[in-house]
Parts: structure tokens; sequence; C-alpha cells
């Protein structure tokens, strides 16, 4: 009996506790960010949009041979020796046309591992996290600056370079062959171009 | 009120249809106020904001839109339900909740009918709205609905005994059933309230009335007829659209009349507080909403403290604690009368 009385208090006695709880918090100011019109300000090293600053791509693939998911599509033609394309802002100096630079970023998982791999800090993380598309081929981003004029002309150089060099480095070796019919084809060592930092390596489409 | 509009329409079945009609002007901005109301108390209360955005200032008009949403739904019926009696469900259960505020005096002006057993009536006509829920819960022929209603009945019928037995005491000390005539007895000043007499017993039976009248009406902690988590939405699982709107409606309805009842017969209805001042049947409209509204704020800040009870607890607070006590005090305000 005594029990019966004692639970009625406490539970009257409990109910206006957590109604004291309750209207407490009817005044404590509500912790809800107004997402669109209040945002929270981003940790420093945050990881959302990437974005390539073409003036200081070297076209040298490392961000390609980073990504884990292969979300960044790169293609690069060779300058030609009479080419000046100027050096970057860490002071590179750029020896590829780059026609092709694009990033799937509807596949990119934002590891950040194409950041710290890019020789002259052109590839970054940004602050941008709102880029939502209605058509997800959207969001294939092109970075890259050349007009397809440019890139066909390039192209076209390139190739016509290429033939020249194949052509004279024939003539060079049969030149050589007649002159030293057993030597070494040392001409070939030095026709290699030491403008390419590195190849592309075959890519699994 | 009723005699000035006979004569100024001269018509006395339009002046009947206008009486009626008054309640449900106050109802259904009141429902679609306190919808809103509910979700800014309930988000306030856990640090949220609550709706934001519809309307413009604290999303005032988030309800109206979803009234407007719930219009053009589609009103689905299952394959296998008793098509008449689910479609008649939600109609009962409104017009049970409805029929209580025919009796309501809303100030000492209007009434919507001045019967001399107007709180017998109430009790007696809020009970058809079990009758709507075990309609609901069987045509929808789902198990979940059908759970739903065989609680709400078990539970509304066993809180209808405490509610009964509290506001007989106060019966008691008026000696009528009439409720304009209580409200005239507590004319004054606040402590001419009938809660503030006989103490304790009233105030015990304002408590056994606040606590029984929150299970009548399914809400929180009594809210074991719809536990969402339980039962999906028990015995409307299977409602949508304006069917769903009305149940939505009946239990707001319902929330208004318990506290206009319990504000009528503990707090005075449509009395000032101060007396003379302030008083008159407008500011008489005035108090008495002041004070239901006081009440149903009471109920959601109870909503949103307190969890659900279980089935058992729930008999156990009905039979074991509030009947007995709520005779406790029959009794004690008897011999205090009689005295």
């Amino acid at each position: 009996m005594k029990q019966y009385f004692k639970d009625i208090f406490k539970s009257i006695w409990t109910i206006f506790v957590g109604m004291k709880v309750t209207f407490r918090h009817l005044f404590i100011p509500a912790v809800t960010i107004q997402y669109p019109d209040v945002k929270l300000k981003l940790p420093e090293r945050a990881r959302n949009r990437l974005y390539v600053n073409m003036d200081d791509c070297i076209g040298c693939f490392q961000c390609d041979l980073a990504c884990p998911v292969d979300c960044i599509y790169i293609e690069t033609v060779k300058a030609l020796p009479t080419d000046d394309l100027g050096i970057t802002s860490t002071g590179h100096k750029k020896r590829l046309w780059v026609p092709k630079f694009d990033i799937d970023i509807a596949k990119c998982c934002y590891c950040g591992l194409c950041v710290p791999v890019c020789p002259t800090e052109c590839i970054v993380m940004t602050d941008v996290y709102e880029f939502s598309e209605f058509n997800r081929h959207h969001l294939i981003y092109n970075y890259a600056t050349l007009t397809p004029a440019e890139i066909a002309d390039i192209k076209a150089k390139a190739a016509a370079y290429e033939k020249e060099q194949a052509a004279k480095k024939a003539a060079a070796s049969a030149q050589a062959k007649a002159a030293q019919p057993a030597g070494t084809p040392a001409a070939e060592t030095t026709a290699k171009t030491e403008t390419t930092p590195s190849t592309p390596p075959p890519r699994s489409a | 009120m009723e005699q000035l509009l006979k004569t100024i329409f001269e018509n006395d079945l339009f002046v009947y249809v206008l009486m009626a009609v008054v309640p449900l002007m106050w109802v259904l901005p009141y429902a679609l106020f306190a919808v809103w109301l509910e979700r800014k108390v309930s988000a306030h209360m856990q640090d949220r904001l609550g709706p934001m955005r519809t309307g413009g200032w604290h999303g005032w008009a988030q309800t109206i839109a979803d009234i407007l949403k719930l219009i053009q739904k589609e009103d689905i019926v299952p394959k296998a339900a008793d098509r008449k009696l689910h479609f008649l469900a939600p109609f009962v259960v409104f017009i049970g909740s409805y029929a209580a505020f025919a009796a309501i005096p809303f100030s000492s002006a209007y009434i919507g009918s001045n019967i001399n057993i107007g709180l017998f009536y109430i009790i007696a006509v809020s009970s058809l709205v079990v009758v709507g829920i075990l309609m609901a819960g069987w045509s929808s022929n789902n198990k979940w609905s059908l759970l739903g209603a065989m609680r709400s009945a078990a539970q509304i019928v066993s809180y209808e005994i405490p509610t009964a037995l509290a506001l007989l005491s106060i019966v008691m000390i008026a000696g009528t059933l009439d409720l304009q005539e209580i409200n005239h007895m507590q004319t004054g000043w606040f402590w001419n309230w009938y809660l503030f007499k006989k103490f304790p017993f009233v105030f015990i039976a304002f408590v056994i009335y606040s606590v029984a009248s929150l299970a009548e009406t399914n809400r929180t902690p009594f809210d074991i007829p719809e536990a969402e988590s339980e039962l999906v939405a028990g015995y409307h699982t299977e409602y949508s659209g304006m069917k769903f709107a009305l149940f939505f409606l009946a239990e707001y309805a319902n929330m208004f009349a318990v506290s206009a009842i319990g504000a009528t017969l503990f707090l005075g209805g449509w009395n000032s507080p101060f007396g003379n001042f302030m008083s008159g049947p407008l500011w008489g409209v005035f108090w008495f909403l002041s004070k239901g509204m006081f009440f149903v704020f009471v109920q959601m800040w109870l909503r949103w403290t307190l969890p659900r009870l279980r089935v058992d607890q729930l008999m156990y607070v009905s039979w074991k604690v509030l009947t007995p006590w709520a005779f406790a005090c029959i009794l004690g305000v008897g011999f205090w009368t009689m005295l």
C-alpha cells in the first residue's frame, strides 16, 4: 500500500520534472542551420569539387595515375621545338599541349590523391560542393582551354613533324649504315627525344 | 444569440443551421493552427526549428499547404475493405467529436444548444468516436488497423469512467449539468473558479480529468491506438487523402473539446479571471478560447515530454489509480457539500 502511494507521487513528480526540462528547451535556441540561407564554414582541408588550373598543367599524367577510380581523362600532344608554351607558375617548362583534360566528377570519390602528386600544384580541391545537375553528362567537366580548331591544328603539325623526324631518322640511319655497315646504331640514341617526361601508359577504358 | 438571430432572420431553420456552423468556423482554423503549433512546439522542445519556409514567417502556411496536398491526393480504398464502413468511419469520428461542441458554451451569449443536461450530453456523444474508430479498424481489413481500433476501444471505454467520475464531483458542487449555469456560478474573480474550491478534492479531480482526457483523445502518452512504432498508424493506416485529414481534424477537434470542457468546469469557462474587468460576451469568447488553447498547449507539452505507456500500464493507471481516486473525490466533495 505504501508503495502504491509512493508510485503515484513519484509518477506525478517525475512528470513535472520532465515538463520542466521540455519547457526549458522550448526557449533554447535551435541548433538547426537553415542550410541554403546559412552555411557552415567548411574545414580548412575539406575535399569537394576539383579544379584544374590549365595554365599550369604540364600534362604529366600523375593525377591520372593516382586516381583510384580513373575519373581523369587526359590527352597530350607533343609541342614542336619551335613552339614556346611558356613556363608554369612553379617554374616548370611546358612541353606538351593538353587538348583534353576531363574529370568525371560523378565518378570522383573525393579521395584527394590527385592533389599532392601534381608537380605544379595545378589540380586542387575547392570548397564548392553544390554542383548537382539534372543531366549526368554535365558532370563531366572539361578543363582543356584549347578550341577544337586549335587542337586540329596542333595535331596536324605534330603529325607532320613526327613524319619529318621519322624521315630524317631513316635518312640518318641509311647514311650511317652506308658509312659504317657493322657499327652500332649510334644515331638512334641521339635521335631519341628528351622532351617527354613520361609517356602515357596504356589505359583500360 | 439564438433569439436575436431569430428576430433578425425570421427563419428558424436558417438560424439553427447558422448556430450549428459557428463552432465549425472556429474548429477548422483552429485545427490548421494547432497542427502548425504542434510541429513548432515539438520542434523547439527538441531544439529544432520545425517548418520554416512555407509562407515566409516561420512556415505559418505549412498546414494550409498540407491540406491542399491532401485534397488533391487519390482516395485509396483497399480491395478487401468493407467499402461502406470504410467510407463512413471518418465521418462518424468527426461527427462524434464535433457533436460535443453543440453544448459547449463559447461565451455567455453563445452556446450551440442550451440544454440542461449539457455535460451528460457531451460525455455521451463523445463516446460515438469509439464507434467510428472501431469501424475504421474493422473495415480496413488490416491487422494493424484492427489492433489499433481494439486498443482504442479498450482505452477510451476504460478512461471514460474516471473522466465522468471526476466531472461528477463538479456536478455535485454545482448541482446542475447545464454548462452555461455552471459558468454563471463561477463568475467573479478567479478564486471563484471550481479548481480552487473544496481543496484538495476538486484539484485531484482536475488532475484526474487532465490525465483521462489525454487518454480519451488518443494523445501521447496514451497514443497506443496509433502507436507508430508498433502499429504503423493504428486505425487510420489504410486511409489516405481527405479521409485521413478528417481523422486528423477529429483528433484536433477532440483535443479542443476536452480542453474546453476542462476550462469550463474547472477554470470558469468564459469568465474573466479579474471579476468585471474585461468581461462581457465578446471578452468571454476571448477568455474561453485562451483557456482552451492553454490546455491544448499543455497536451502538446505532455506529448513531447512523456513516452508512450504499455497497454497493461495504461489499464493499471485507469482502473487502479484514477478510478479509485475519482471515487474518493466524489465522496470527499459529497460529504463537504452535505456539511
